[in-house]
């Protein structure tokens, strides 16, 4: 269908799943994808919110090296709540559950998700888990770091039996999504959309929803097996019972290290969707990263215990683990390398998702190979627990997936809301955030091999200047953040029309009025094509690109 | 051009050196030596795949703009190359993994003759106990060029030995042994992290080693205060001599006592009832005897067999009925608690240690 056609249909039309029916009632009782996905966003952004607050606070406190801004267990609650809300409210959901509802289901050419009612009930059981888990902010907080730790986690006088439900029952919403999505894969794509012609997104949802559906159990009976540890004691952590506090570790990490992945997947399939439409060309090796997407989930299943490696488990284990561990470079570095020969001989467009895009190279390569550093097991007994993994995370979970979310975000807003903002102030806040993200998070690697550990309250003098210009880093992030929800909220309340396709895509959610109608398609679409066949005349399409 | 690459290679080097000073802590033993090759040889490494990933975006997003290259190029890959680096990377983290695997070997097999100390970790500070019976509270007293084995125990919950200088950690763990070992080739002061976070004052755990020349050593060892102050400060953080932050933390209490370790722990033997069941004489009573048993291979009821080390004692006096050894079952008679402290326990197992 051609662009203009298609603008055409929303004039003519006018009614789109914003204005379909009115009503604060039935946004909370809606069965449509986007609908569910908007409300998904918007909850999160509040708790993404929360968590930068907890970030802040952080960094403030950390800015001088025996500061009182807070006491040592108000501290301790920081991290907690910081790490806690970040990961299971914040990154776990945040593409698949938010931008992945929306999309998906139009990707496929479909009318909704397989299971509309589970999408809705997905979407009241996270929010039930996340109050569960945010009302011990009211009580006595948590203080036991997001990992759980035991013996720790058990003696805690703390509320952290509430937060461990909490987690718990999100653990739920993110299996009903997974299956929810599985099951729209491979039952409901449109005519002639074979698997090869599935764009990248899609397969990295897919691959994200196997490992959520698989590895999120084994969290829930974790958390069930640790509240019965602290309720009735039933012996199986705690030492002073014959437990074996490293066991939860394991436990733990079964699941924890493969949700590694359910963050870090979906913003890798937002980068191969957004590369080839502001390339103007093909996914260089698109059978290579649908297959390194599938090798990564594999081989994220059998490398936990790559977090053990000075917890006290054997030294033949450490080999194992170490091993396996590298091979996860292997499809990740294929990734990179693909992503790069697609924007070779391409004709390559700055619009701000690309933009985001660069950024997310530029980091997600630091903390991909500061990964091997940790991998590498006696490298890693000097730099676990330091500030080091702390910069390597963030600059794998932020780096890449919140970037690529701030690039999906950026990517997908014209056809959730059919306006557009102003690219200018969406590059400037690109910058500040990309800037203010490496002065934040470099100065943490080297803190980390200099020894200083994490989860602590002061430090010694010596990192000071170090930690001063992390924290001032920190401001510049808020700063690009806040700047982005300015320009999106402005957009949204005056905005220019975007127009249906205004980068010019192929992907089929494009092919359809923004902001889309209820049941997404004015005609059932047909597919003939790959997603990224950008030849002849497809080139010049967008109206922004 | 030969020159040029000359003049890089010197300038890496000298960028290399600087960047060791300000990055890594000093290298005060030869495995941390041998750490800093790896690490910098990963650096080198990752710096290389940086640099060409990042000029290849920027020489792309410059060379191929839509303003100048208005035609994309219709491809959709090239096997050769996505064979090629799959490849290579590949046989690259091979080697990283082999190297990483030596220097970790180094790293946790102490040589046979390491001096022992007993370390305990509790909320929020480290003791540790001497084989002579000498203990000390948050600095940790070894001497210069002579291999140290750490046994550690914890008392409450997980903690972490870390000794930057040294590139050593291990958590350590309630209800077990855990070990650690260093030869420091640096006399003087060397700063002692808890790396496992452990509650309220986790960031206070702090401690020193405290590397001393043979005549000092020696001093020490018999009973006398060594004066700290006096001896060079951690040449990581220089200037730096205080052994914990915040207030109301003990400071160092070093002391030394008549008594042995083993000797303590013969005392706790016939105090606690121990010997009514276990015989020191090679005798069979209501329980096996100690007589060499440690380092020995004992058989259980369930017909298994396992070693007796350290972890082995250090379990069958906490959960006696966890390994009930063979003949004298079915269940164990031995009550739980009867030493519940970890200090009492590393007396008991140093002095079945020495019941040869």
């Amino acid at each position: 269908m051609s662009n203009t056609a298609a603008a055409g249909h929303t004039l003519a039309h006018g009614d789109n799943y914003i204005n379909h029916t009115p009503g604060i009632k039935s946004w909370l009782g809606t069965l449509d994808h986007k609908r569910i996905g908007m409300m998904y966003l918007y909850t999160i952004l509040c708790f993404f919110l929360l968590g930068g607050i907890f970030a802040l606070m952080i960094r403030w406190q950390l800015f001088s090296p025996d500061s009182h801004f807070v006491d040592h267990d108000k501290y301790n609650r920081l991290f907690t709540y910081h790490g806690a809300i970040m990961v299971f409210m914040v990154i776990i959901p945040l593409i698949p559950a938010a931008i992945g509802n929306f999309v998906l289901p139009m990707m496929l050419g479909a009318k909704d998700v397989a299971f509309p009612r589970w999408n809705l009930a997905s979407y009241y059981v996270y929010l039930t888990g996340a109050l569960f888990a945010a009302s011990t902010l009211f009580l006595k907080g948590v203080d036991t770091g997001w990992t759980f730790y035991t013996p720790l986690s058990i003696r805690t006088q703390s509320s952290a039996t509430w937060v461990l439900i909490g987690a718990f029952i999100m653990g739920f919403s993110s299996i009903l999504t997974g299956l929810n999505f599985i099951v729209t894969i491979h039952k409901l794509r449109a005519p002639g959309l074979t698997w090869d012609r599935l764009p990248l997104f899609v397969w990295a949802l897919y691959a994200t929803s196997i490992i959520q559906v698989l590895a999120t159990p084994v969290l829930a009976i974790t958390l069930f097996l640790l509240i019965l540890e602290r309720t009735i004691g039933i012996g199986i952590f705690d030492p002073k019972l014959g437990g074996d506090p490293v066991l939860f570790q394991h436990f733990f990490w079964f699941y924890s290290h493969p949700a590694v992945y359910i963050m870090v997947l979906p913003g890798m399939g937002v980068i191969s969707e957004i590369i080839p439409v502001f390339s103007r060309k093909p996914m260089f090796g698109y059978k290579a990263i649908a297959g390194a997407t599938f090798g990564i989930a594999l081989v994220s299943f059998v490398v936990w215990g790559h977090h053990l490696f000075v917890s006290g488990q054997s030294e033949f284990a450490n080999f194992v683990f170490s091993l396996i561990t590298m091979f996860v470079a292997v499809p990740t570095g294929v990734k990179v390398f693909s992503w790069l020969g697609t924007m070779y001989k391409g004709s390559i467009r700055f619009n701000v998702p690309m933009l985001y895009v660069f950024s997310f190279l530029f980091v997600f390569t630091i903390g991909g190979l500061t990964g091997v550093f940790l991998a590498t097991v006696s490298v890693d007994v000097h730099l676990t627990d330091t500030y080091f993994v702390i910069a390597h995370f963030h600059y794998v979970m932020v780096g890449g997936t919140i970037f690529a979310f701030l690039g999906g975000l950026n990517y997908w807003f014209p056809k959730f809301s059919g306006k557009m903002y102003n690219e200018t102030a969406g590059k400037i806040a690109c910058l500040l955030v990309s800037l203010g993200f490496n002065v934040t998070f470099f100065p943490q690697f080297i803190l980390g091999t200099l020894g200083m550990p994490r989860r602590y309250a002061n430090y010694l003098p010596q990192f000071t200047t170090l930690n001063m210009v992390s924290t001032v880093g920190s401001w510049m992030i808020a700063a690009g953040l806040l700047l982005t929800a300015f320009y999106l909220w402005r957009a949204l309340k005056n905005g220019k029309p975007a127009g249906d396709n205004p980068w010019g895509a192929l992907t089929l959610e494009w092919q359809t009025p923004s902001p889309p109608p209820m049941e997404n398609f004015l005609y059932d679409p047909v597919v003939t094509d790959g997603p990224y066949e950008y030849r002849g005349e497809k080139i010049k399409l967008g109206m922004y690109a | 051009m030969r020159r040029l690459l000359l003049g890089m290679i010197i300038t890496m080097f000298g960028i290399e050196l600087n960047a060791r000073a300000a990055t890594l802590p000093v290298a005060a033993t030869d495995v941390a030596a041998s750490w800093d090759s790896l690490y910098w040889f990963l650096i080198w490494l990752s710096l290389v795949f940086f640099v060409g990933i990042v000029v290849a975006m920027i020489v792309f997003a410059v060379k191929y703009r839509k303003d100048v290259n208005k035609k994309p190029k219709y491809i959709h890959g090239h096997t050769g190359l996505e064979v090629v680096w799959t490849v290579i990377p590949t046989i690259l983290v091979l080697i990283i993994f082999a190297w990483g695997w030596a220097v970790y070997r180094d790293m946790i097999h102490p040589p046979a003759d390491a001096m022992e100390v007993h370390v305990i970790g509790k909320q929020w500070s480290w003791q540790f106990s001497y084989s002579n019976g000498n203990t000390s509270v948050r600095d940790l007293y070894v001497p210069l060029n002579k291999p140290v084995k750490l046994i550690m125990s914890s008392e409450d919950v997980i903690h972490s030995m870390f000794i930057p200088n040294f590139r050593v950690k291990q958590d350590v763990v309630p209800g077990m042994y855990s070990h650690v070992w260093f030869e420091s080739k640096v006399p003087g002061i060397h700063q002692i992290f808890c790396t496992e976070y452990c509650g309220t004052d986790h960031s206070a755990m702090l401690g020193r080693v405290i590397v001393l020349t043979a005549e000092q050593w020696k001093e020490w060892w018999s009973g006398k205060k060594i004066d700290v102050d006096s001896l060079p400060s951690d040449p990581s953080f220089p200037g730096y001599r205080a052994n914990f932050l915040g207030e109301g933390l003990p400071a160092d209490a070093a002391q030394a006592q008549g008594l042995s370790l083993a000797e303590k722990g013969k005392k706790l033997y016939e105090t606690r009832t121990c010997s009514a069941c276990h015989s020191t004489d090679g005798s069979a009573k209501v329980g096996p005897t100690f007589k060499g048993l440690y380092g020995s291979d004992v058989k259980l009821i369930d017909g298994t067999t396992v070693k007796a080390d350290d972890n082995y004692i250090h379990e069958s006096i906490v959960m006696p009925a966890a390994k009930v050894v063979d003949g004298f079952g079915p269940v164990s008679a031995m009550p739980m608690g009867l030493v519940t402290s970890e200090d009492e326990i590393n007396q008991l197992v140093e002095f079945i240690k020495s019941l040869k």
